[in-house]
């Protein structure tokens, strides 16, 4: 298990990130944290002939909160977010989720932004930035522009990043008054991509619940909070179009989505409540 | 008996039953330790990479080493062809003509099978070598359950064992069919028990040397035993025994049997040796290990008994289908033999029948594996007594109070020929439920229940034999056959111990530890005998066939170093220590019997002031041999070879002692089971072992803890995984889940010690016992919980979720769905619809066309057409970031112009392949529109499938879809734009 | 694109890699596909740290990269240029003392065949450096990261704890 040769560059700036991923046409591939990419570049799944490793550009390290949106850089390490003071005031999903994330060994070196793009279906963070109404701030040298959680990933590990282009930043609405939030998570092991996971938050609009794991993407959907949940979340698990794999069969996610997420679009409800109260006073 | 948890050969202040530091932690903690692959290699090492078969079950056509062999760093290729020029097969352990190569020779037959190796400078390069070798395999339908192996038409794999079936033996023991007749109840059981492990963290390593003016080889390998297939590889390398130098590093990184396995690639390493006239270096990567080490064997068992209304047990019918995999390597069938002697497990039964088959499938060929049987025995026998319980209302812990062996029955003869050494079961499991607090467990349950909670309670008590007779497994044999091959038994262990001029004291022992703290124990025990520290004695473990003592037994298995090894380090001591004492007896003036040797002194109890220092003593044969009394034998060496008169040949009755000691487990434990999820929570894990004497306590709770974790893995989350068609699908350790802390609860350990008259020190093996009680004990808990008859290993909460929410509603939509694949299975169906601006004439003559389809295939290049409808293509295939180049192949048949069509296609690559079939249909729907429906059947397998199933099942279905859909969009000139997304997509130019 | 920055480390070329092991400055060559583990056991012969599954799970190449506890498999020997790493070598006050956490170790018996034990004490290091008063919980979740195939674990969460608790007198003192 050795990777294939392939030729690497220390990007120092954002622009020079971007020229070598314009240069290098497909060939080209940013390195982030390395935790999904190496494995891929060790078993020779993936041979680019050369990685831009964009760790060290000042720029994309940041993590900005203007009060309405926490804005996270390519560079921000899992680990960096998790112990970022406040965190759980200011998005308590992210701080709910980022212990899930594989271990404290990988979170030290994986990024938020990596995560993204690597869009794995059973990733916690992917499934968070579509239960928040996410944004990923993509750049080339072409262009810049932001899509949407959900056009962004189109699929299982696919997205609709070009392949010059670099995410600078994933976004996520700060905390609003009068919101709540869960976040749960079935794996067969503590660290293991989830079979299921589920985020939920509760607004003025209803409970939107997100799940992950079980189809290509995660997906969301606003659920009646009334008699009606249980048939919803039945028609919701039966829409996802689960499959069987090695640990999971679809039924089962099915049901996990009928019993499991409705105790999370519950609880999101719950917390929305507790929050109103400690707001009030 | 009662329990003597004291008696320490009489000796109160000895350092036996001890939990001293071990000796060999300060190295390890401090990242000193000497692994294989930490020792240096000779100058001009070269390294070596294998390739492996993506199949389950192929011809190899071609195998095309040129380009490899010309790129830099590259010193040599290694394929079938050179193997069985310089080597020979490995010996099989059933008589039978077939052949067992380490190595492809002409034909694949398991997923991870090498077959070629690459030699060069570095791993990297080799890895890079592997790329450019080119095989082409023509698939073969594969057989992966071993009742499948056993049907009619089931894909042969060896010639030599026609209908699969490598041995098939039927034995009887007392009256079965007495019992079964006469008995009130008949109850039985079916069990598939799977395949899983032991994945030690450090994976095989192999050095090897050949010297062509010697003809020899010298191996260093992290092998672990028994040394008897020393001869097996001598045998296939064509050198006698004395021309395999085989040593084993300082330190081995943990084995549980499996590194027994690595003996296959000593071979193929040490003619790759000699292919490349250099030292060649082969470490195993976590990916071969899964796929290509060795695995336990999976047994399909169906078991009955004959039942007495009371619940006692009158006779048991055994039908057990052993899978040992693609070949019957050595040792096997021995897991299945193994436990020969102890199938009534701990159960008084005299009544016995059993028939033994073993079969061959497209799987990893099987061996040593901690628990080496007795998980594949315990779990029906035990499951069996649950059900007992259940079907006559009895409550089970009566069942197995009625059927233990009594105490007073010791050393007892089961049926099956054991002689259980000693023991006192009815007292043990009395001691476990009290000081275990079973009471308090029934109280949990009778609480949770009340709670509308899934609390169950499982039993299991087990039989654990230890030092195994190596005749045991010519039981696989009839007795005429055995004559013929000449009697095999017992199980020599070896110690040496060397006295050096100035008195200090070395052992070395043909043990091969890994991890079990062999040299601490040796130097307790040698420390006992000379009255020294433990810290002044040396103990050597690594093995050297050309300089130690040794024979076919030794090295590191079925738990024999406490009982055997450390007994003949006493022995080798104590004679020491007599010649020590007459020539002390000289120099002090007294009787050798009365002197005692403690605190590194020799003195007379009575005259402790007139002593002699051990050190001088010791010295005394180097400095002044002629000073020693006449009749005293040298006291510089003294080697001790010991073997138990116990472990005799099976006799003509088929009764054979299968293992020299048996210890005692029962074990109880209380679980809850999620009614949402599924997943199993143990609440309460208790186990009691009888292992004899006790020489080291933390050791022991280190073998208990280690065993239980992982038979813990066994029974919740490990499973090596094939699909039908025989793809493997536990390729990475994220496939093939192995407990961590988070999933290893605390247990309780109890003890209760009747130590065996058989060994030495009195102790028993006890390593491999919680392997064969755990699964089984936490099996019985779930089945309790739920209340159901029916549970198979691993319960994974998917599993359980049918008994646990019954049935599931019908899906909403009514359309047509596709159908979905059974659980596990690797097939893709689909089909799919579209309507095309042109006529069915237009789109037939494109499928026709290479340049066309070229275009439509998606990330084709360089189409060629090969005949009239056959046609090959370079194809551009990734999902993601993986991607990889394929050949491919599309031929079309079944032609009914213009209306259907056939198109089966094949890819095939570095990461895997696959195969599909469709079936396309066009139907004119105005003169210039086409009604395009099609359906299609797929298999996708090889190395991405073993990493990422779920990823290639998606991707396939999309590049199928895309297939049809651009066919579609060229024929009308146009592409639909979702298609058009994905398919710029899939190509990564979006 | 030297205009921009750094040049391209070139593939299939050996570059010079340096950075701080356990305090010292090393340094030596490596393509840029030479990953962090092979450098530090076959290039600087640092074997103290292990290699068990090369995909990031087993936790055997665990070191410390700028004080954080990582998989050397899962990093490129050029991506830790100019980083500080610590690995199981540098844990000992002296070559004949072991730390306090390796002497729990030792006394608790947690470990059995060794392999897997640098990674882990990599990782422990950190978390008691980081969160002195952690208890079970927490050791068992950090300890996730790591597979041990003989010790059940139960023995290295006792060792875990028991340094904790003898760093916490210490610190106390
Ligand atoms: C043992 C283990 C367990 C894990 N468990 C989980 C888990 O439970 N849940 C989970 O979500 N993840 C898990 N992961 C993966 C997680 O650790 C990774 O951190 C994450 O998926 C990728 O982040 P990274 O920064 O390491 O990205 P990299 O590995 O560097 O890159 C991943 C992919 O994204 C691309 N990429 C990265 N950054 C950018 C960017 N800014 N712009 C464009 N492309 C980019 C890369 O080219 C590459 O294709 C696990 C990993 C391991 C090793
Ligand atoms: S070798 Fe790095 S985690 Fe296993
Ligand atoms: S001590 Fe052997 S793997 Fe942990």
């Amino acid at each position: 298990m050795k990777p294939a040769r392939f030729a690497y560059l220390r990007a120092a700036t954002t622009e020079h990130a971007l020229e070598a991923l314009h240069q290098g046409g497909g060939e080209a591939r940013v390195i982030a944290g390395g935790q999904s990419l190496v494995p891929m570049l060790t078993m020779r799944l993936a041979r680019p002939a050369l990685l831009v490793d964009i760790m060290h550009v000042a720029a994309l390290s940041r993590t900005d909160d203007d009060g309405a949106r926490i804005t996270i850089g390519a560079a921000v390490r899992q680990r960096a977010l998790e112990t970022r003071d406040g965190l759980a005031q200011r998005q308590p999903l992210l701080a709910m989720a980022l212990p899930w994330v594989g271990h404290m060994q990988t979170r030290s070196r994986g990024t938020v932004c990596g995560s993204i793009a690597h869009a794995d279906p059973s990733a916690e963070l992917p499934l968070v930035l579509v239960a928040l109404g996410g944004q990923v701030h993509l750049l080339s040298r072409r262009r810049a522009r932001r899509l949407a959680a959900e056009e962004f990933l189109t699929g299982m590990m696919v997205t609709a990043r070009a392949e010059d282009e670099l995410i600078e930043a994933v976004s996520v609405p700060a905390i609003r008054p009068g919101t709540g939030y869960a976040f749960r998570e079935i794996s067969r092991r503590h660290g293991d991509f989830a079979i299921a996971a589920f985020a939920a938050v509760a607004d003025e609009r209803g409970v939107r619940l997100a799940v992950g794991g079980v189809a290509a993407i995660p997906m969301a959907r606003v659920l009646p909070t009334d008699q009606a949940l249980g048939d919803a979340l039945d028609a919701f698990a039966w829409d996802l179009d689960a499959r069987d794999d090695l640990h999971a069969s679809a039924r089962y996610r099915r049901e996990l989505v009928r019993r499991i997420g409705g105790d999370v679009a519950l609880e999101a409800l719950r917390d929305q409540q507790a929050r109103a109260v400690k707001e009030a006073v | 008996m009662a329990p003597d948890v004291h008696a320490r050969n009489g000796d109160e202040a000895g350092w036996v039953g001890k939990s001293v530091p071990r000796v060999e932690d300060a190295a390890l903690l401090a990242g000193r330790g000497r692994f294989i692959d930490d020792l240096g290699t000779p100058p001009g090492t070269l390294h070596a990479a294998i390739l492996r078969s993506p199949h389950a079950h192929a011809t190899i056509e071609r195998i095309a080493t040129e380009a490899a062999r010309a790129m830099p760093g590259v010193a040599a290729v290694l394929t079938g062809a050179e193997l069985r020029d310089l080597a020979s097969s490995l010996v099989v352990g059933v008589k039978a003509p077939v052949e067992c190569w380490p190595m492809a020779i002409d034909r694949v037959r398991y997923v991870g099978e090498p077959v070629a190796v690459a030699v060069a400078a570095d791993r990297y390069l080799a890895e890079d070598a592997l790329d450019a070798i080119e095989v082409r395999y023509a698939p073969l339908p594969a057989v992966v359950a071993p009742r499948d192996a056993l049907g009619d038409g089931a894909p042969l794999l060896h010639e030599g064992f026609p209908g699969n079936l490598a041995s098939d033996r039927s034995f009887s023991y007392g009256d079965p069919d007495g019992a079964f007749a006469s008995a009130p109840h008949r109850i039985g059981v079916a069990v598939e028990y799977p395949r899983s492990a032991c994945t030690p963290i450090e994976t095989y390593g192999v050095v090897a040397e050949y010297d062509p003016a010697l003809d020899a080889y010298d191996v260093l390998a992290n092998f672990q035993g028994p040394f008897s297939i020393h001869a097996v590889i001598a045998r296939a390398l064509r050198v006698p025994g004395n021309r395999l130098r085989l040593r084993t590093p300082p330190e081995s990184g943990g084995s549980f049997g499996v590194k027994q396995g690595v003996f296959p690639y000593i071979v193929v390493i040490a003619v790759a040796a000699r292919l490349a006239g250099r030292p060649v270096k082969w470490i195993e990567d976590r990916m071969e290990h899964l796929a290509g080490a060795v695995s336990a064997t999976n047994r399909s068992t169906r078991l009955q008994a004959a039942v007495a209304e009371d619940g006692r047990i009158l006779a048991l019918d055994w039908d057990q289908i052993e899978d040992c995999g693609a070949h019957l390597r050595a040792p096997e069938p021995a897991t299945l033999y193994r436990m020969h002697g102890n199938m009534t497990g701990a159960y008084a039964i005299r009544n016995v029948r059993i028939r033994n088959r073993v079969v061959v499938t497209n799987k990893l060929p099987t061996g040593l594996n901690r628990g080496f049987g007795g998980p594949q025995v315990y779990f029906p026998l035990e499951r069996l007594i649950s059900r007992i319980a259940a079907t006559l209302g009895l409550d089970p812990l009566e069942v197995v109070r009625r059927n233990l062996v009594p105490a007073d029955a010791f050393p007892y003869r089961t049926a099956t020929g054991a002689l259980l050494d000693s023991g006192d079961y009815a007292a043990a499991l009395e001691a476990a439920l009290r000081d275990g607090a079973h009471a308090s467990l029934l109280a949990r349950r009778a609480q949770a229940r009340a709670e509308g909670r899934l609390y169950g309670i499982g039993y299991a008590a087990v039989v654990e034999p230890s030092v195994s007779n190596m005749g045991y497994i010519t039981t696989v044999l009839t007795a005429a056959e055995r004559r013929r091959a000449g009697p095999k038994n017992g199980a020599q262990a070896t110690a040496t111990i060397t006295l050096d001029p100035g008195g200090a004291v070395s052992v070395h022992v043909a043990s091969v530890p890994q991890g079990q703290g062999h040299r601490t124990v040796l130097a307790q025990v040698v420390a006992d005998v000379f009255g020294l520290r433990p810290a002044e004695i040396r103990v050597i473990t690594e093995m050297d066939t050309a300089k130690d003592a040794w024979s076919i037994a030794s090295g590191n298995y079925s738990s024999r170093f406490a009982p055997a090894v450390a007994g003949a380090a006493q022995i080798a001591a104590t004679r020491l220590r007599e010649r020590l004492a007459r020539i002390a007896a000289v120099q002090l003036n007294a009787r050798p019997d009365e002197l005692v040797f403690a605190a590194g002194k020799v003195f007379s109890p009575g005259n402790p002031g007139n002593a002699v220092a051990f050190s001088r003593l010791a010295a005394t044969g180097h400095w002044a041999p002629a000073t020693l009394p006449e009749d005293v034998e040298q006291p510089l060496r003294e080697t001790a070879f010991w073997t138990p008169p116990q472990l005799g040949a099976p006799n003509d009755a088929d009764e054979v002692n299968s293992s020299l000691c048996h210890g005692f487990i029962f074990d109880f434990c209380g679980v809850e089971v999620d009614r949402d999820t599924g997943a199993v929570r143990l609440d309460r894990y208790v186990t009691m072992h009888d292992c004899g004497r006790i020489l080291h306590p933390g050791m022991v709770a280190g073998q208990v803890t280690g065993g239980f974790a992982h038979a813990l893995g066994a029974a919740l989350l490990e499973e090596q995984s094939y699909a039908p068609d025989g793809s493997l699908l536990t390729g990475t350790l994220a496939d093939y889940l192995i407990p961590t802390a988070m999933e290893v609860p605390e247990l309780v350990i109890l003890h209760y010690e009747t130590p065996s008259p058989f060994t030495p020190l009195g102790a028993k093996g006890v390593g491999e016992g919680n392997t064969m009680s755990t699964p089984v004990c936490i099996a019985n808990a779930v089945a309790d919980a739920l209340g159901v008859a029916e549970i198979q290993l691993p319960l994974l909460p998917s599993r359980l979720s049918e008994a646990l929410h019954g049935a599931e509603s019908s899906p909403p939509r009514r359309e047509a769905r596709p159908p979905q694949a059974a659980p596990g299975e690797r097939a893709l169906f689909g089909s799919g619809r579209a309507e095309v601006d042109a006529a069915p004439e237009q789109l037939w003559a494109m499928l026709l066309d290479p340049d066309l389809l070229a275009r439509v295939v998606p990330g084709a290049h360089n189409v060629q057409r090969m005949g009239e409808t056959r046609f090959q293509a370079e194809v551009t295939l990734g999902i993601g970031p993986v991607r990889g180049r394929y050949r491919a192949e599309i031929a079309l048949s079944d032609l009914d112009a213009p209306r259907s069509v056939t198109l089966s296609g094949s890819v095939d690559g570095a990461l895997g392949f696959g195969r599909g079939r469709g079936r396309l249909r066009l139907e004119p729907v105005g003169p210039t529109r086409t009604v395009l429906t099609y359906d299609y059947e797929a298999a996708v397998g090889g190395k991405v499938a073993s990493i990422g199933g779920r990823l290639l099942d998606g991707a396939a279905r999309v590049i199928i879809g895309q297939f049809f859909a651009s066919l579609a969009a060229q024929a009308s000139g146009r592409r639909p734009s979702l298609w058009r997304r994905l398919l710029r997509l899939l190509r990564g130019r979006a | 694109m030297s205009r921009h920055g750094p040049a391209v480390l070139d593939a299939g070329q050996r570059h010079p890699v340096r950075f701080t092991l356990n305090g010292r400055t090393v340094s030596g060559e490596a393509e840029p596909r030479m990953l962090l583990h092979d450098f530090l056991r076959h290039v600087l012969g640092a074997t103290g740290t292990h290699v068990g599954c090369e995909h990031g799970i087993c936790g055997a190449c665990t070191v410390q990269i700028d004080g954080a506890p990582a998989r050397a498999c899962l990093t490129l020997a050029v991506q830790a240029d100019g980083a500080e790493i610590r690995t199981v070598e540098g844990l000992a006050p002296a070559a004949d003392r072991l730390s306090v956490l390796q002497e729990a170790f030792r006394t608790h018996h947690g470990l059995q065949c060794g392999f897997c034990t640098p990674g882990i004490l990599m990782t422990l290091d950190a978390l008691l450096r980081e969160r002195p008063d952690c208890g079970e919980a927490e050791v068992r979740e950090a300890l996730s990261g790591h597979l041990c195939r003989c010790t059940g674990y139960a023995p290295i969460v006792k060792a875990a704890l028991a340094a904790a608790e003898a760093l916490r007198e210490t610190d106390h003192a």
